[in-house]
């Protein structure tokens, strides 16, 4: 079994088969990180450049664990460090360092389509670690596979993604991956933070928390990024943590089974209170371990194509 | 020297010509038209247009010439050489140049080098000082050095404060005003706002920052009484406001470009940077709205709003690329495919937006196809098949969404102030 694609750019047009492949691998690694010695040589020989225009901590070490597990090379490469700041062009950039000789490159920029872009200057294999607003693949399949371990599938499952959705590539990738496992996903946040159409991606829309957790297995709640402009979009994130916020009371209210989600880190107090973030209903540590198996299982199986 | 035009179709609807004929041009001079002796074709050089179409020479209103300022992007004569072979005679520039078109001085040096040029270049001039929106421009002493029409295009014009005075100084000078419609506020993203930025995950513009500011502005000619003109008009909204206004008899004129009546937003599916334009690519509805527009005259013109820029700047990531592409030597061919052969508007109606009307709007002598008057002219091909290869635009710039793309409709020659560009070359004649 391979995939049908080289990249992975996002799961938007992704066919199910690849999406069940890169679960399945996914659980086979996931076995791996439970040995004493938590390390195959699967990749060794292979370089991987970590290409990061935005700061990020989980999402680089998680691969770059990923990429170490494997036995593959890696060189991470982040703006503080880059010479973007002498003026040299991302294509310059990035055409230099391809000349090193590498076969991959995971890349975390600020604008939508750097990934695609990059596919089309240089002959690596893309991961898309997060490119602006637009998707996270890696997060929405690690997501996914955290559902799917509670669960054991996806197919028909009611999945709710909270928070600011207009500005979160992690919703996307979820909306798309999970669409195409066969779950009812909806949104739930205030409407500034919907985009556009959503609705034509058959996604439901919810602006009540309440009837948000009654009504689903899962909620997928995410960061306020107030870094993102998410300060104009809400008046104050104790608003937003007073309607929108999920807190133990709301769960025993109205739904003791449901499984929470977080990608993390979590702004405790205003998407999550304390006790929901520590308390039973959450896997958010699971889906941190979850993250480097995925990671694994795409760098491997885009690793050992045959170009 | 003596020129003939051999049995080309002589079109030109401001003077109800529409007839095939023999065209003899003296010293860029209609001499004859018809009649022609067998001592004419002797004695001169005979160009056979059979079934060609000969129209009053095109005019671009809206183009972006890069000097002075950003030469490496485009010149005034290479813009010109772009202009004759897309089959302009007469373009006018815009003012975001480096410096802007805010003084005299620049006017006239934009002037002095386009004097010798078969292309006639009219520069729009800032409509406020360095085009900030705070101080109008010396309205009076760019008209008398040459400026056609006043616009701070990139931008509206800031308030409706200034945009008053503005407008009230040139109801004076009976000119234009030209206007880039976006609200800043509302415009901060990379392509239009909807399902497709959604699935792309690029920032959105919404249609309502173009309408807004169409509003705005057709209020404020209403109030001041002077002329507006709506600059590469993208949204439904936008363009059935220019109608209701039109039924009013406000002064409103407005243009639409080759790729708002021609792309959507689902070209930017691959990211590519010249599918990044400013008004960005709409709807299919909004397309639709536009060549609805086009056809019932709420549109007057169609313009390329050629924004020619360096490879190195388009090749970069989306949302840091600059906005525009180039239109001068794509748009004849455009709007000959998308309107013509498909039947939305007649060729007369097409010479119409491409030669009449944008004269109209800015004052200028609309170039006659008869005996006596000076040959302004442009000799087209409605039928011949071509494929656009960037890499031999005269423009220097490349920054197209149309390579490759299969044309029905070209320029074969153009003629204007003694000189004729046919055959990739200039001859004088």
């Amino acid at each position: 079994m391979a995939l049908s694609s080289r990249h992975l750019l996002g799961l938007y047009g992704v066919p199910k088969e690849d999406i069940q492949l890169i679960l399945d691998t996914a659980t086979t690694f996931r076995e791996v990180l439970e040995r004493p010695i938590k390390k195959v040589p699967t990749l060794q020989g292979k370089t991987i450049v970590n290409l990061f225009y935005e700061n990020s901590t989980r999402t680089r070490i998680s691969f770059e664990l990923a990429q170490k597990r494997l036995s593959a090379d890696t060189i991470n490469f982040s703006t503080s460090t880059s010479s973007t700041k002498k003026g040299e062009t991302f294509k310059d950039t990035v055409r230099n360092i391809e000349a090193m000789k590498v076969d991959m490159i995971v890349v975390r920029h600020q604008s939508a389509g750097v990934p695609q872009f990059l596919t089309r200057i240089t002959k690596a294999n893309i991961i898309n670690a997060g490119d602006g607003l637009h998707e996270h693949p890696t997060q929405g399949l690690l997501d996914m596979y955290s559902i799917r371990e509670k669960f054991g599938t996806l197919k028909g499952l009611n999945v709710c993604i909270v928070g600011d959705i207009a500005h979160s590539r992690v919703a996307m990738s979820n909306i798309f991956g999970l669409k195409t496992m066969g779950a009812n996903v909806s949104v739930c946040g205030p409407t500034t933070m919907i985009p556009m159409g959503i609705e034509s991606l058959g996604v439901k829309v919810l602006h009540n928390i309440d009837k948000a957790i009654a009504n689903n297995d899962v909620l997928n709640v995410l960061r306020i990024q107030l870094e993102r402009d998410a300060g104009r979009r809400i008046p104050s994130t104790r608003e937003y943590h007073n309607y929108f916020g999920i807190t133990s009371d709301r769960i025993e209210k109205n739904n003791k089974n449901i499984v929470i989600l977080h990608p993390g880190p979590i702004n405790r107090g205003v998407e999550l209170s304390s006790e929901v973030a520590d308390g039973p209903y959450q896997i958010i540590l699971d889906q941190v371990t979850n993250g480097v198996a995925i990671r694994m299982a795409v760098l491997y199986l885009l690793g050992t194509m045959v170009n | 020297m003596r020129i003939i035009l051999k049995q080309v179709i002589l079109l030109n609807p401001y003077q109800n010509l529409n007839e095939k004929n023999d065209l003899l041009i003296e010293d860029g001079i209609i001499k004859k038209i018809g009649n022609l002796t067998e001592e004419d074709f002797k004695t001169s050089e005979v160009f056979d247009f059979e079934n060609k179409y000969c129209v009053p020479g095109l005019f671009d209103m809206h183009v972006h010439l890069r000097e002075p300022g950003r030469e490496d992007e485009e010149t005034i004569e290479t813009g010109c050489i772009a202009a004759a072979a897309g089959g302009f005679t007469e373009i006018a520039c815009m003012p975001n140049t480096n410096p802007n078109i805010d003084s005299a001085e620049v006017v006239r040096y934009i002037k002095d080098k386009s004097k010798d040029l078969l292309v006639e270049v009219y520069p729009i001039g800032a409509a406020t000082l360095e085009r900030k929106g705070e101080a109008i421009a010396p309205m009076y002493e760019l008209v008398e050095a040459g400026a056609v029409a006043f616009s701070d295009d990139g931008n509206s014009i800031k308030t409706a404060g200034i945009l008053r005075h503005v407008m009230e100084y040139a109801r004076m000078l009976n000119v234009p005003i030209i206007e880039h419609c976006e609200d800043e506020s509302l415009a901060c993203g990379a392509m239009n706002e909807g399902l497709v930025s959604t699935i792309l995950g690029l920032p959105g513009i919404p249609n309502v920052a173009e309408d807004l500011i169409v509003m705005r502005d057709i209020l404020m000619a209403e109030f001041t009484g002077a002329k507006i003109h709506i600059a590469h008009i993208s949204s439904k909204n936008a363009v059935e406001f220019v109608r209701q206004a039109k039924k009013k008899n406000i002064q409103i004129t407005a243009e639409a470009t080759p790729h708002h009546f021609t792309l959507t937003d689902e070209s930017l599916k691959t990211y590519d940077t010249n599918f990044k334009m400013n008004p960005p690519l709409r709807t299919n509805e909004d397309v639709q709205a536009i060549i609805e527009g086009l056809k019932d005259g709420t549109i007057d013109c169609i313009a390329s709003d050629h924004a020619p820029h360096s490879i190195e700047e388009k090749e970069m990531e989306f949302i840091y690329a600059p906005n525009g592409i180039v239109g001068l030597e794509t748009q004849l061919g455009l709007a000959l495919s998308e309107l013509v052969h498909k039947k939305h508007l007649t060729l007369s109606q097409l010479v119409e937006k491409f030669s009449i009307n944008p004269r109209k709007i800015l004052n200028i002598p609309i170039p006659l196809i008869k005996e006596g008057e000076s040959a302004n002219l442009t000799v087209f091909d409605k039928d011949l098949i071509w494929t656009v290869d960037i890499s031999k635009f005269k423009s220097k710039s490349k920054n197209s969404p149309f390579d490759k793309r299969l044309l029905t409709g070209k320029s074969i020659a153009v003629i204007n102030k003694r000189k004729m560009f046919f055959d990739d070359k200039f001859l004088s004649i």
